[in-house]
């Protein structure tokens, strides 16, 4: 359960990403293809070469989406009902416990290698349950 | 046998020679005791775990960690015989420990979000992916004996 303390850390953590939203969406998923090729099986339709528009316009949207659940995080359910149904009646992506387990560590990867020292034991622990989070949400209409 | 490139190699040693085997070990498992916090069953011994100051600061945390960490060392020398290297050590984790798999791969993606805040973007997506498959095959090596 993400106590107090864990959403403030996720707002500060958020912050300072300073307008490098886009770049760390398409980091995130350049690794996350890279590491662990299966999740590509989802983008047939993309050209998944390093720096393609697709790769960028799709990391951007993706953080984007993770943003707005951190403006609402009291609420998760609702701010992200809408991807939720997507995910499961649409995209049936794989149980997302599974394929966002990938996004979220390269998610993580991408903040540490940028945040350093800052990517405490503390601010790991409240983003990874925040993703655990999300993962639980837009899992919640497969079945 | 899991099949290393020559690039693989030189990209899993040349992180390796940048780690101090001491620090990362310690930060490392407390970490892992800090992010999921069901692994402490495990440690119930180890005297205070009660806030991630305690676990950071716990002197057993750390020499344990040094010890987890310079074990994951002997893989790296033994890359090409990994199931035997760690045979003895997959049996003590089944038999001894009572340790689910599970958290050897929890354990490695933290090993690997440590590595990269410590090596910033040279942490760059061909090492995650080397060390990805690292720990991934570390893992699978020392659930090996399990029955």
């Amino acid at each position: 359960m993400l106590t107090a303390e864990d959403k403030k850390l996720i707002q500060q953590i958020w912050g300072k990403l300073g307008g490098a939203e886009e770049e760390i969406g398409a980091e995130a998923l350049w690794r996350m293809f890279h590491s662990y090729p299966p999740t590509k099986t989802y983008f047939p339709h993309f050209d998944l070469s390093q720096g393609s528009d697709q790769i960028r316009g799709h990391g951007k949207k993706v953080v984007a989406a993770l943003g707005n659940a951190i403006k609402n995080m009291d609420n998760l359910s609702q701010a992200l009902s809408e991807l939720s149904n997507l995910h499961a009646y649409n995209l049936r992506v794989d149980p997302p416990y599974f394929s966002l387990q990938f996004l979220s560590q390269c998610l993580q990867v991408v903040l540490a290698t940028r945040l350093g020292k800052e990517y405490t034991p503390e601010v790991h622990s409240a983003v990874d349950k925040f993703m655990s989070a999300v993962a639980s949400v837009l899992a919640e209409k497969y079945r | 046998m899991v099949h290393w490139s020559a690039e693989e190699k030189q990209l899993i040693t040349s992180v390796w020679g940048k780690v101090s085997v001491e620090q990362c070990g310690a930060e490392a498992l407390a970490r892992l005791l800090i992010v999921y916090p069901w692994t402490q069953r495990f440690f119930s011994d180890f005297g205070n775990l009660s806030s991630p100051t305690a676990i950071i600061g716990n002197p057993r945390v750390r020499a344990h960690g040094k010890k987890v960490l310079t074990s994951f060392g002997e893989a790296i020398k033994n890359l090409d015989n990994l199931k035997a290297t760690y045979a003895k050590l997959s049996e003590l984790h089944c038999d001894k420990l009572h340790v689910d798999p599970e958290n050897f791969r929890l354990l490695g993606d933290i090993l690997i979000i440590i590595l990269a805040s410590h090596l910033g973007r040279d942490f760059t997506p061909a090492c995650q992916f080397t060390w990805q498959k690292l720990v991934g095959v570390v893992a699978h090596a020392l659930a090996h004996e399990y029955h």
